[in-house]
């Protein structure tokens, strides 16, 4: 037993393991696809290459083009279902990493960030249906608008949900941590709210009875409505939003957000502009948002005030911190495991347990089925992840904390040497 | 414009009712942020554990038949009680388990934990309502049905007298152990400074222990109040009180106990004025379902001029 | 430190054992029908929030559900097939229950769907289920939308908004006698849904709507715009909404002494609200699909049935469940007729339920029309005279009229 555990522990560390999975889980899902394990197999090999140290950064390019170009494809056309999974994880990565550029890189606490969401789901919605004839005559425009301005209306979103932004970080960036988080929670029921009484006096937005059917995308009059068309749209949106965050980050504007986050007062005494770095990262995150929501509208084809409630900034907030705060990488995998976890783990888990139930193996009074505690464990994986892991799966780098271990870490390996030299 | 002030002595009456639960539940987030500043999201939770103890308390004495031998007050003096210590210990108990853990960690672990907590109790609690009653809707049992006639229109409940003069027992003996009481005292060091209230021989572990004990007692009690007042709980019933109750407490400044009382009873008042007062001011555009949005508003405003809310102190920062 | 790695290493493997074992259970039902082969399993899922503050409706919709199902099992072996029950769970909400769906087209075992709760999230999902040709059968989604997009997978047995509504708009005028009424609305699909066409009947017939606010669902006071009900001195209220709220309203009326009429729509079918409201529900009416079920000697049996099955007495939407999973399956029978005796194909069931003609059911019977909806749908206004559920069926309308 204890050899088998050494064994185990010298292929983790020279990732003999890490390669193996990371090269068969493809072909694995390929030849399984609709298999549970292989899909979970492959997710896991999409975060064990990025933690490689063994390949160099050519190969991993390489075998993640042909893992998401290649393999996730050719397994959503034999089974729509994963490719939905990885679509939503895709959403949720880039709607975190988002919300990360507010409360990772800057920490400002935003417990409305779904107020932006919606915002950019109605910007699209309304127009991408009959409804903008209630405001605007059918004489002067006819409505719906076709799905091909729905590539303009992902930066209308941005640029619509980043002013929204801008306008509520103007008087409320100058209040601290939790005071923030009690005026953008407040910020989001507003919209909310609003959103669900717009149907009168003038009908913006129908109010509860929600806004259907919204026009697909199109590509020069193709319609794309399938679960593969959203999922290359969003696989080119997020490599856009990692390419984006990445450059804000490691800019002259990125260090001052981490100076804010670190030491507001300091960062003032250095000379950064406080209140407007605030609101450029207020509105950048907001801005992604709005984007998204642009998609969302599209993809749902229809939306409703009940998707945009608290529970769902609250989820997004959950794949950051769970993530690592301030990691990008770190942020994707936050999205990638509470998704996965929600829509996949849980319920396969239930549904297992009814089958043995079906099948006589164990009893489960109809009281106790499963399938109506999914929450609950998802609140008991919260809270351990909490207290074991802290720092989130990835933590970030840049931060006051992990430099101050890092230090520590290579006084020890400088000493080690010394030893050695000796 | 008749109508307006014809409406306005009931719905003092109904606003206040509502504030004096909103100040209780207020209590408990502010006590807790006041120590560790950390926003304990499960503390709706607690509220709604509470609500639960205390029915199942008057709903065992109602099978039992003691619910008519003994004076009403009572009986709800007796469900108060054993919420509140049931509650208390289950509050206790998280804070052990979930929060004490990552009270190193950045302050939004201990929030994510916190929904955690706040998940993983509202399943818990239906559950354990759905293995032993077979359903997680309770109505609670009536205690009250007598109603005192002001005048001619104007009617006031039984039950809200009792409410409010429990709510303010309650919050007069928390501010007097708060401030004269030498735990109290204790609290308030720790509250100020951890590591110097460590020095100064004050047991800072227990003393939270005790803070999350008094507030999750409150939430308890409110609890109880609410079921009574409004007959109706259920796993998910406190999601709305709790945010509400988290708005006072910013609204009163986030911290201070007699800011949170002040908070609760105004957003008490304003969201009842706001339902009743919304439709007729603005001829009918914004009706009553604009009062949640009306309420934020007010805060938002005053937080933006005053940021430490009604009654907070304005920390000067640490250099 | 070291402790708590290793506690959080066993934590870990724990999780992924869970999730391990977990896929591997449900890949290996899924195997059987994803690898193409023929098999005689024959699974109807129902779709409703199991979980979250909508779970108690769910539930009672799930079990009418499961029940029929399971009285049918023994016929299905006659015809040589293992029929299977699959509940989901689509927690209220759209984006859950698109996922949901998502999977369902996915599982080749699976011919049918009866759900949703929220017309919200049946809207949205119901479109996938169209790209996979899976036949849903509704159960209690009210909303207008829900047919009129006029997919052919989607049929409903329940009534729509704009027939309820407007049914009790002409017997509150008409045979209630209230020429004024305030509305009052949870501001949800399904009540504003069906306090809007409340609202359009009563005015067209002549009728004065004196106010019309929205509360918020969730909360539990009320009592502000219960004294604006009082300062409109409208005769009486018309709630648009479900019953843990309309129960409270209804209490909270009786305490202020407010006196008014009320009367709801099927939302408040529920025998919740003589627990909530007690003696303040006597004389409230509402308007309802299923007259009082325990009436019929076959309502007396799925009464029995259902207490001993789930150990709790039935509620309104179980024999909405009951009835809609019974459709789905007369569907599949017929669809395995005109295949001969073998497995039907979903677009085969997608045609022959939207062939139900005169199905008699415990709650309703049911004639699709072009659109899924059912023309034989009564509305029964019903009323409490004691404090006691079921209430009594004061009025029986033809939902046809209504239909357009």
């Amino acid at each position: 037993m204890e050899n088998i555990s050494k064994l185990f522990h010298e292929y983790i560390k020279r990732e003999i393991i890490q390669l193996g999975i990371i090269f068969l889980s493809p072909i694995l899902l390929y030849v399984f696809n609709g298999n549970g394990i292989a899909f979970i197999l492959f997710l896991l090999s999409l975060f064990l290459l990025h933690q490689s140290n063994k390949l160099n950064t050519k190969i991993k390019a390489i075998i993640a083009i042909v893992d998401l170009i290649v393999i996730i494809p050719l397994v959503g056309f034999a089974n729509s279902y994963y490719l939905d999974v990885i679509t939503q994880i895709g959403i949720y990565a880039i709607l975190a990493i988002g919300l990360n550029v507010v409360v990772g890189f800057t920490g400002l606490l935003n417990l409305g960030y779904v107020g932006f969401y919606a915002v950019g789901a109605y910007t699209y919605a309304i127009f991408a249906t009959s409804q903008a004839n209630n405001f605007i005559s059918p004489a002067i425009l006819k409505f719906p608008i076709s799905g091909n301005w729905f590539w303009l209306f992902l930066i209308i979103g941005m640029v619509v949900s980043g002013f929204v932004g801008f306008l509520l970080g103007l008087p409320v960036l100058r209040l601290r941590g939790d005071y923030l988080a009690i005026v953008t929670l407040g910020f989001a029921e507003i919209i909310r709210i609003v959103l669900n009484n717009l149907d009168k006096p003038i009908n913006f937005t129908n109010g509860p009875k929600g806004i259907t059917p919204v026009q697909p995308p199109a590509f020069f009059g193709i319609v794309l409505n399938q679960t593969i068309h959203y999922y290359f749209i969003v696989l080119v949106l997020l490599g856009l939003t990692i390419i984006a965050a990445n450059r804000l980050n490691n800019s002259r504007v990125g260090r001052a957000w981490t100076a804010i986050r670190e030491d507001e007062l300091a960062a003032r005494t250095m000379g950064i502009p406080i209140v407007k770095m605030k609101l450029l990262a207020f509105s950048i995150g907001a801005a992604f948002a709005g984007m998204m929501g642009v998609l969302f509208a599209a993809k749902q084809s229809f939306i409703d005030p009940s998707s945009f409630g608290f529970m769902e900034s609250i989820g997004i907030l959950a794949m950051v911190i769970m993530g690592g705060m301030g990691n990008i990488s770190g942020v994707i995998i936050g999205a990638l495991a509470v998704v996965v976890l929600q829509l996949h783990i849980l319920k396969e888990f239930s549904n297992f347990l009814r089958q043995l139930t079906v099948a006589g193996i164990i009893n489960i009074p109809s009281q106790l089925d499963p399938a109506k505690y999914e929450r609950l464990v998802f609140g008991l994986i919260l809270v351990l992840m909490c207290i074991f892991r802290p720092q989130g799966f990835l933590p970030a780098k840049r931060t006051m904390e992990y430099i101050k271990k890092h230090v520590k870490k290579l006084k020890k390996t400088e000493n080690k040497k010394d030893v050695f030299v000796e | 414009m008749e109508e307006m002030t014809g409406m306005i002595p009931q719905l003092l009456i109904d606003g206040l009712t509502l504030g004096f639960v909103y100040a209780i539940v207020a209590l408990g987030y502010t006590m807790v942020y006041g120590i560790l500043e950390f926003i304990n999201f499960a503390h709706s939770e607690i509220f709604m554990v509470g609500a639960f103890a205390g029915t199942e308390v008057l709903l065992f004495m109602q099978s039992a038949g003691y619910l008519e031998k003994i004076p009403a007050p009572l009986a709800l003096l007796i469900a108060i009680i054993i919420a509140m210590v049931f509650s208390g210990a289950l509050g206790v108990f998280i804070e052990r388990v979930a929060y004490k853990p990552v009270r190193s960690a950045p302050k939004l672990v201990a929030f994510i934990s916190a929904i955690g907590v706040s998940f993983f109790l509202q399943d818990a609690v239906r559950l354990v309502e759905g293995l032993w009653k077979n359903a997680f809707y309770l109505s609670t049992p009536t205690l009250f049905t007598t109603s005192i006639n002001i005048t001619n229109t104007l009617k006031m409940p039984v039950k809200v007298i009792y409410i409010m003069i429990i709510a303010i027992i309650i919050m007069v003996s928390l501010n007097l152990f708060v401030n004269k009481h030498r735990l109290g005292k204790a609290m308030r060091a720790v509250a100020q400074d951890r590591d110097t209230a460590s020095l100064m021989a004050i047991n800072v572990n227990s003393i939270i222990s005790l803070t999350f004990l008094i507030g999750a007692g409150l939430g308890g009690a409110a609890g109880t109040l609410f079921s009574v007042q409004y007959a109706l709980i259920h796993p998910y019933v406190g999601f709305i009180i709790g945010m509400k109750a988290f708005t006072a407490a910013v609204f009163g400044g986030i911290g201070s106990i007699p800011g949170a009382m002040l908070g609760g009873i105004l957003l008490g008042l304003l969201e009842v004025f706001g339902a009743g007062f919304l439709g007729i001011l603005t001829n009918g555009v914004l009706g009553a379902e604009y009062k949640d949005v009306f309420a934020f508003a007010i805060l938002i405003i005053i937080l933006i001029f005053k940021p430490s809310g009604l009654l907070g102190k304005t920390v000067r920062e640490k250099v | 430190m070291m402790k708590m790695k290793k506690i959080s290493l066993i934590v870990l493997v724990a999780l992924i054992m869970l999730s391990v074992v977990g896929c591997a259970g449900a890949t290996k039902a899924a195997d059987t029908g994803t690898n193409g082969e023929e098999t005689n399993i024959i699974k109807v899922a129902s779709v409703t929030p199991l979980s979250g503050s909508q779970a108690a409706v769910g539930e009672s919709i799930k079990n009418g559900a499961q029940l029929a199902l399971e009285e049918r099992v023994a016929e299905f072996k006659e015809l040589g097939f293992e029929l299977q029950f699959a509940p989901q769970d689509d927690q209220a909400d759209p984006k859950i229950g698109v996922a949901v769906a998502q999977k369902l087209i996915m599982d080749n075992d699976l011919l049918a769907v009866v759900g949703h709760w929220n017309s919200g999230v049946a809207i949205p999902s119901s479109e996938v289920y169209a790209k996979g040709n899976l036949v849903m059968v509704s159960p209690a989604n009210t909303a207008n939308d829900v047919t009129d997009r006029g997919l052919e997978n989607v049929n409903r047995i329940c009534a729509r908004d704009d027939a309820q509504g407007p049914a009790g708009a002409d017997y509150l005028y008409n045979e209630l006698n209230a020429k004024t009424v305030f509305i009052l609305q949870d501001k949800t699909t399904y009540g504003q849904g069906v306090a809007d066409e409340f609202k359009k009947q009563f005015e067209n017939i002549g009728g004065e709507v004196l106010g019309y606010e929205g509360i918020t669902p969730g909360e539990s006071d009320f009592s502000a715009v219960l004294e604006k009900i009082r300062v409109s001195k409208a005769e009486a209220v018309y709630f648009g909404g479900i019953y843990p709220e309309g129960s409270l309203v209804l209490k909270q009326l009786k305490e202020k002494e407010i006196e008014v009429k009320f009367i709801g729509p099927d939302g408040m079918d529920s025998g919740e609200v003589i627990k909530i409201a007690g003696e303040a529900a006597i004389g409230m009416f509402y308007t309802s699909l299923a007259a009082d079920i325990s009436g019929t000697p076959e309502g007396k049996v799925f009464v029995e049935n259902y207490t001993k099955m789930f150990n709790k007495a039935p509620e309104a939407y179980s024999s909405y469940g009951y009835d809609a999973m019974n459709v789905t399956l007369n569907g599949i029978v017929a669809a395995i007729k005109e295949k001969g005796g073998e497995k039907p194909t979903r677009e085969g069931i997608v045609a022959a339920v939207r062939a139900t003609n005169g199905f008699k059911g415990l709650a309703t019977n049911v004639t699709f029309n072009q659109i899924g909806d059912n023309t034989e749908a009564n509305i029964y206004v019903l009323s409490f005279e004691e404090a006691k559920y079921p209430a009594s069926v004061a009025k029986e309308i033809s939902a046809k009229s209504y239909l357009k």
